[in-house]
């Protein structure tokens, strides 16, 4: 059953990765504003010409 | 809102745009890498449904398995292969490609990447076409490809991200939205787990041994097989449902704070619940009781981003109403709940002592593949196509049929599956008054189901027919209008971070540099990681040291007779795992222990049981039962549903590649004796012809070079390593 170390080291070096994209989106001001990125991806299509 | 998207409808087309204004970029995002996915998802779909619809009946009506390269065990995997990566594949690659390009503000960063991306994925899937039928599969489930297939999926989807990374680096918006980040989850944790999986040793073009054995192989296996699950099939979809529902509905989705949330912590849970694929087997209990506890702990996000994406809808249920796009969704994501929800109730040990290797798991995964997928797909594509041709959908009143012949198809699929999938549970659980089974003929639980098999095909062309016409309505809409090849877009360019008032703070590891020990402790973990990768081949090799004296390697003729069990897909309907219940003891002989599956690369416990389970099938029956059973099933076994295997009579052995064989399973650690390999083809050819005269003294002529008088050695051979031999009993008693 030796492999299941080497599942757990994989996941927690996957953990890990993670882990740090999160500090970095945490440290860089990613989540400072919480609600206007769900606005601002609706405006950038054209819209279509309606039925 | 509204105001601001509701555009006169006498826009022109837009080919140009205004010049820019100081600091602004023009640029254009490229569509028709978009529409190309697309389309190749509509194919692909069709294609990988027909396939699903015809190895749904032919378990009702075993006479439909015609030829050898249409035989249920080998198309059954072409068929999940064909649904997971060549249909829901190219749709992932539909959407990221479309809202990646979107969120960044910014072209995909290289077309040439992109072409490569494309073609060179469908050339995996045309080969994995080829192959599947031919026989040539690992038997793994989900990552059936041998070992050149796995090495190009590998460049390939190395491509992919390089070519998503590249774009976020050179995107014109700071922000990564909440897509994104589901986006690159799925790029990180597939390529680790796909290659980690696919590890093997090739012993010719087409033939390759796991570097994993028996427990260990089955463990990986599911480790792989649950995440490819959860980072293949959904976080691309979560990163999309965040994407194109808000855009179908125009309205923000419901929390931004919450999808931010669900990401996080789906995807630090998510990896952990793959051991509830093994429970009650001979996986140790505390790696099974993680794999349980992690799947409980699962619910909370994955019903985080189910609520978000309903409540996304709250003040828009009236458009639900006309609008399928919508329509799609709202069933998606409700599918996606229902999936999230049983998925963890099948997670739970007395749950699944039940619904394990019964159908109520194919019916539970349909609802996420059909619903979740299928549905997210459908709505997306009716979505794109219009702006993309720039032209209102073809017909909308399709579209709705559309959705209600795939909703009918789920259900008809679903809810028969699930009632067979319960009965047959409970068939095979059942003892009358005098403590007998009460069902002792297996036979007797399948055909108790068969009529539950019609119905599912029935759901599966329901809902295949609902695509064709999606196919038809989009190819009248992309007729009706053109191709917006390179769609024009403007945005300022990205500031450096420096001169960026909005971005504070440096980099990351400032934070942790001004910290000591956390820096220790980070470094240490991260060493310790790594310095176990190293070490665990030592230990591998260690486990193969057997702990249960009795059980020996394979012979030569019985190891070909394995490889031929794996050529057929016979693991595709058949367990190799008698699990610790009475009930199964009772019927099938002492429950399988981990030390006998140490020589089993790849493992064939199997997740399914269409036929009885076959680990104590050895010494059970004659040779000449087998013989004739896999002449013709039904000839032993009366209404049997499997199919009858005619070509391993006719079929010579190869044993071309024994002897390489024999030196790949020495590497990895196989104990058989110095120069083996050179005396393996003369063992094969005693044992077979001392198998051939066993049958001529049950009046069957067959020549021992053929096919099937392998596959009754291996047969004969499962499981008795630790069987009490009638000898032995008799040497006992002597004494």
């Amino acid at each position: 059953m030796t492999i299941i170390f080497l599942l757990i080291g994989l996941s927690l070096l996957v953990a890990l990765v993670f882990l740090a994209a999160f500090l970095w989106a945490v440290r860089s001001g990613q989540y400072d504003d919480a609600y206007t990125p769900s606005v601002r991806m609706l405006f950038e299509d054209e819209p279509i010409p309606p039925t | 809102m509204q105001a601001e998207l509701e555009l006169p409808a006498t826009r022109p087309r837009p080919t140009a745009l205004p010049p820019p204004a100081r600091g602004v970029e023009s640029f254009f995002y490229d569509n028709k890498i978009v529409r190309d996915f697309g389309v190749a998802t509509v194919i692909w779909g069709i294609i990988g449904m027909l396939v699903g619809v015809i190895v749904a009946f032919e378990l009702a009506r075993p006479e439909l398995n015609v030829t050898r390269y249409t035989s249920f065990g080998r198309i059954r995997p072409l068929h999940t292969n064909a649904v997971i990566f060549a249909f829901v594949g190219n749709g992932i690659f539909t959407g990221v490609y479309y809202s990646l390009q979107r969120l960044c503000k910014a072209r995909m960063f290289s077309d040439v990447l992109s072409k490569i991306h494309f073609w060179g994925w469908q050339l995996i899937i045309v080969s994995a076409v080829i192959s599947l039928p031919l026989g040539y599969t690992t038997s793994k489930e989900y990552a059936e490809l041998e070992w050149p297939i796995d090495i190009a999926i590998t460049v390939i989807w190395v491509v992919f991200g390089w070519n998503m990374f590249g774009t976020i680096a050179r995107r014109r918006e700071r922000h990564l939205y909440v897509a994104i980040w589901f986006y690159i989850a799925t790029f990180i944790t597939v390529a680790v787990l796909h290659i980690v999986n696919s590890m093997a040793l090739p012993v010719s073009f087409m033939k390759s041994y796991s570097m994993y054995a028996g427990v260990q192989d089955a463990l990986v296996q599911w480790w792989y097989g649950h995440n490819a699950v959860a980072f293949f099939l959904t976080t691309p979809y979560l990163g999309m449902m965040y994407y194109f529902l808000p855009k179908a509905a125009e309205r923000p989705v419901y929390s931004y704070r919450l999808s931010i949330i669900h990401f996080w912590a789906l995807i630090f849970i998510y990896i952990w619940a793959g051991p509830h694929h093994l429970l009650y087997t001979a996986l140790p209990d505390w790696a099974q009781s993680l794999g349980v506890a992690f799947s409980i702990m699962l619910i909370a996000p994955s019903w985080g981003g189910m609520i978000n994406g309903l409540l996304t809808l709250r003040g828009a249920w009236d458009r639900v109403r006309t609008e399928p796009v919508l329509k799609f969704f709202v069933v998606a994501i409700t599918a996606y709940g229902m999936a999230t929800f049983e998925g963890p109730m099948l997670a739970l040990k007395n749950v699944n002592a039940i619904a394990h290797f019964t159908d109520w798991i194919v019916a539970h995964v349909h609802v996420g593949a059909l619903g979740w997928n299928g549905f997210l797909t459908f709505g997306m594509l009716y979505w794109l196509w219009p702006r993309l041709y720039r032209t209102p959908l073809f017909s909308k009143k399709l579209a709705n049929t559309h959705f209600w012949l795939g909703t009918l198809g789920i259900l008809f699929y679903a809810l028969p599956l699930y009632w067979a999938g319960f009965t047959q549970g409970l068939m095979w659980k059942q003892f009358n008054a005098e403590g007998m089974l009460q069902y002792p003929n297996f036979l007797e639980t399948v055909l108790q189901i068969v009529p539950m098999y019609y119905l599912r095909g029935m759901g599966g062309v329901l809902y295949l027919s609902g695509v064709f016409l999606m196919m038809y309505n989009l190819y009248q809409t992309a007729k009706a209008g053109t191709l917006l090849a390179n769609e024009p877009a403007q945005a300022p360019a990205l500031l450096p971070e420096a001169q960026d008032p909005h971005a504070q703070g440096g980099h990351w590891h400032r934070w942790i540099e001004r910290r000591p020990v956390q820096l220790s402790i980070g470094a240490t973990v991260a060493i310790a990681i790594g310095g176990a990768v190293e070490m665990v081949p030592t230990f591998l090799v260690k486990s193969n040291v057997p702990t249960i004296a009795a059980v020996h390697p394979y012979r030569p003729l019985e190891l070909q007779g394995r490889d031929l069990y794996i050529k057929e897909g016979c693991s595709n309907c058949h367990t190799q795992m008698v699990r610790p219940f009475r009930s199964e003891t009772e019927r099938y002989g002492e429950y399988s222990k981990a030390g006998e599956f140490v020589y089993d690369r790849p493992f064939l416990w199997g997740s399914k049981r269409t036929g009885p389970d076959l680990h104590r099938v050895g010494a059970k029956y004659p040779n000449s039962w087998h013989y004739n059973h896999m002449m013709d099933p039904t000839s032993m076994s009366p209404g049997s549903i499997m199919p009858a295997y005619p070509w391993l009579f006719d079929n010579q052995l190869d044993n071309s590649t024994l002897p390489a064989k024999i030196r790949v399973l020495q590497k990895l650690g196989t104990p058989y004796p110095a120069g083996f390999d050179r005396r393996a083809v003369a063992d094969a050819e005693t044992q077979a012809r001392s198998v051939a005269a066993a049958l001529k003294t049950e009046d069957i002529d067959v020549k021992s070079d053929r096919e099937i008088v392998a596959l009754i050695a291996y047969l004969q051979r499962l499981g008795t390593d630790i069987k009490v031999k009638p000898a032995q009993v008799a040497a006992t008693a002597a004494q």
